[in-house]
């Protein structure tokens, strides 16, 4: 082993990740490998050797792939915006088990879109990690439905004459008991708010944005990464300040922060109930 | 008269006048069935309704999902959890599944989707009767692929092809298609519960320690599939994988080979499969071919038929897909015509005509949403052929 070999394995993330698969397809400058780090290193704090008690999925995308099949874990990889549904489906045959859903805009907030708002009204006990790069990366850099007003894409040459979602807000209202957004230049605040949504009861969502020199940044005279990061430096605000912000000082800004958790019955527990009150009444009218 | 049960959860075996769709779900119990997830739609609903009743009671899973893609997509993730799955719905819902349909497919995940076919296409005639799905199940989903879908008939054979769906899906690691029609799911009809000891059940081959193929693999063998949860670090994906379940969408002969197994794993072991009734007769002219509901008037016809000197030979396709071919063809080979009576502008008669000698011998009896034909009228349609 070469000294560059054991510097590569010593890396305690690494027990975490299919080694044979390294290096990602992930472009230079990609946002995953932050967010991937994150997470694992969240997992690690709360005291995790391995992924055993966890079961990712994700649908199609560059987000969909940090966990597949880069994660040594169950991963399921699924059709584009169904990670959620399916998500739930092994959640409720497995309830012990951690099931995490990590994919990006496109595949949660567009296409996936109604499943999200589901699954957070339900309250499903499972926690969904969105990377917003801000535009559909893998494909080639089309709009999506969180592609900034104005911005240019290949597909808004002319720039974006839709608003974006803010996912975070609607997640929210819809009824996700915890819910929090970061930058990729917010890696500890992020991994603290990983480690939260792992020990949630409910549904937890967190919104990452992600930075996409390739596909985005190119378009909008953003090359560099490091661009894209100035870019979410100078325009993140903390949520506890925008709420005093009037909306028009915040158009275009990336608020940033953890909203208020909640407490509502989650749909585990809310199922729990109706098989005990099941159970009686089989009791009662059963038949010898 | 309504189900008794007893304190297992089970229904009291015995006797009982249900409606099809409601016999259905209590078969799917029978069958290991601890999760559906579905969606409103007429004339399946009351599949859901009854499991969500009846699920909670047997610590089952019921979940009404906010569209048909969710419901197919969960029953799907129930399936990798290790849970028997299932899922009930008509035209217009069987259309949004087809494609997680298409992701059951090459992932190989055994699960059951029930199609209570009514008259489409689009929202066409929600409470009258169809056949107008049976090449969707066939084809409905897009990449090459085989498929199994039955056909029942009456309502006990409603409860015993769902317990076969079930045995099927995981000796095969297949989605399995229960192609019924309105006509089944709400007819009452006299129906034999049995005991749940005297009910046969297939088990999903689980991965054994030295196991390394957990997809494709050989074109008749179906690979044991690794549960999540249980220290496999499954890797499921839709996208081409190789037979460990990594992802590889450049090699042409990895793809060539998963697609191949993903076919020939049906159509190699199709004998295992098949199902038929046949109505014999001696020295007959005439081959009525005919599948769920619209068969119910084939027998009366055969009889009718007799009386008036024409000799009619019936096959009932149990199994709708893979197509019996074989079966057809030595049949055709015994009689001058063929006749197919179908609830569709003419959909199985293409396989006919595929698999018999001298096509131009097949004729097409159809109607859309008006329900079964009459002995008479079938009748009638033979003498036209045979000119009597």
């Amino acid at each position: 082993m070469s000294k560059s070999d054991s510097q590569y394995y010593e890396n305690p993330v690494l027990n975490f990740l299919r080694k044979e698969v390294l290096p990602t397809p992930f472009c230079p400058g990609c946002g995953n490998g932050i967010i991937a780090n994150a997470f694992i290193r969240a997992v690690m704090e709360l005291g995790y050797k391995d992924f055993n008690n966890f079961v990712f999925v994700s649908g199609i995308g560059c987000g969909a792939w940090i966990v597949s099949p880069h994660f040594k874990a169950d991963s399921v990889h699924v059709a584009h915006g169904r990670a959620i549904p399916v998500a739930i489906g092994i959640k409720l045959a497995k309830p012990h088990l951690k099931v995490v859903v990590i994919s990006g805009d496109g595949d949660l907030a567009n296409i996936g879109g109604n499943h999200l708002i589901h699954a957070a009204r339900r309250n499903i006990d499972m926690t969904v990690i969105l990377v917003n790069n801000m535009n559909f990366g893998m494909t080639g850099g089309q709009t999506s439905s969180m592609t900034p007003y104005g911005l240019t894409t290949i597909t808004a040459p002319f720039g974006n004459p839709e608003h974006p979602f803010d996912i975070s807000e609607l997640v929210y209202s819809a009824g996700a008991v915890f819910v929090a957004r970061w930058t990729t230049f917010h890696v500890h605040q992020l991994k603290n708010s990983i480690k939260k949504a792992l020990n949630t009861q409910g549904f937890a969502f967190i919104e990452v944005i992600s930075q996409c020199p390739t596909e985005l940044g190119r378009r909008i005279g953003m090359e560099k990464p490091s661009e894209m990061i100035q870019w979410f430096i100078k325009n993140s605000i903390p949520i506890e300040r925008a709420k005093n912000m009037p909306p028009e000082e915040l158009e275009g800004k990336f608020i940033i922060g953890e909203y208020p958790t909640k407490a509502r019955p989650s749909f585990l527990k809310s199922l729990e109930v109706i098989k005990k009150k099941a159970k009686e009444l089989l009791y009662q009218i059963a038949v010898d | 008269m309504p189900f008794k049960y007893l304190r297992n959860g089970y229904v009291k075996p015995g006797v009982y006048f249900e409606q099809g769709d409601i016999v259905l779900a209590e078969a799917a119990l029978m069958a290991g069935a601890r999760f559906f997830a579905g969606y409103p739609i007429t004339p399946a609903s009351e599949i859901m309704e009854h499991m969500a009743y009846r699920l909670p009671m047997l610590d089952g899973i019921f979940i009404q999902m906010e569209d048909e893609i969710g419901a197919i997509a969960a029953v799907i993730g129930a399936s990798w959890a290790g849970m028997k799955a299932m899922t009930a719905t008509s035209g217009p819902g069987f259309s949004l599944m087809q494609e997680m349909i298409g992701y059951a497919h090459m992932t190989e995940t055994p699960c059951v989707i029930v199609d209570m076919q009514r008259a489409g296409p689009s929202t066409g005639q929600a409470t009258l009767p169809g056949q107008g799905d049976v090449q969707q199940a066939r084809w409905g989903t897009h990449g090459d692929h085989s498929a199994i879908a039955l056909a029942p008939f009456s309502v006990k054979e409603v409860f015993d092809m769902t317990i076969r769906a079930f045995n099927l899906s995981e000796e095969f690691r297949s989605p399995v298609f229960i192609m019924g029609d309105e006509i089944l799911g709400h007819l009452r009809e006299r129906v034999e519960i049995p005991s749940i000891d005297d009910i046969k059940i297939v088990k999903r081959k689980k991965p054994k320690k030295e196991d390394e193929i957990f997809f494709g693999g050989p074109e008749t063998e179906i690979p044991p599939m690794p549960i999540v949860g249980e220290g496999y670090n499954a890797l499921v994906t839709g996208s081409t994988h190789d037979e460990k379940g990594y992802r590889k969408v450049y090699d042409v002969n990895i793809h060539y080979r998963l697609v191949s197994h993903l076919v020939n794993k049906i159509e190699k072991n199709k004998d295992k499969i098949i199902d038929y009734e046949i109505i014999h007769t001696d020295n007959p002219e005439v081959l009525i071919i005919s599948y769920g509901s619209m068969a119910r008037t084939i027998p009366d016809t055969i009889r009718l038929a007799k009386n008036e000197g024409i000799q009619i030979i019936g096959l009932r396709l149990k199994t709708i897909w893979p197509f019996p071919d074989d079966i057809v063809r030595k049949l055709s080979d015994d009689v001058e015509y063929i006749l197919v009576v179908e609830m569709n502008m003419g959909q199985i008669v293409r396989d006919v005509k595929a698999a018999v000698a001298e096509p131009n011998r097949v004729f097409s009896m159809h109607r859309l949403s008006a329900g079964l034909f009459t002995p008479y009228e079938i009748l009638t349609e033979v003498k036209k052929i045979v000119k009597k």
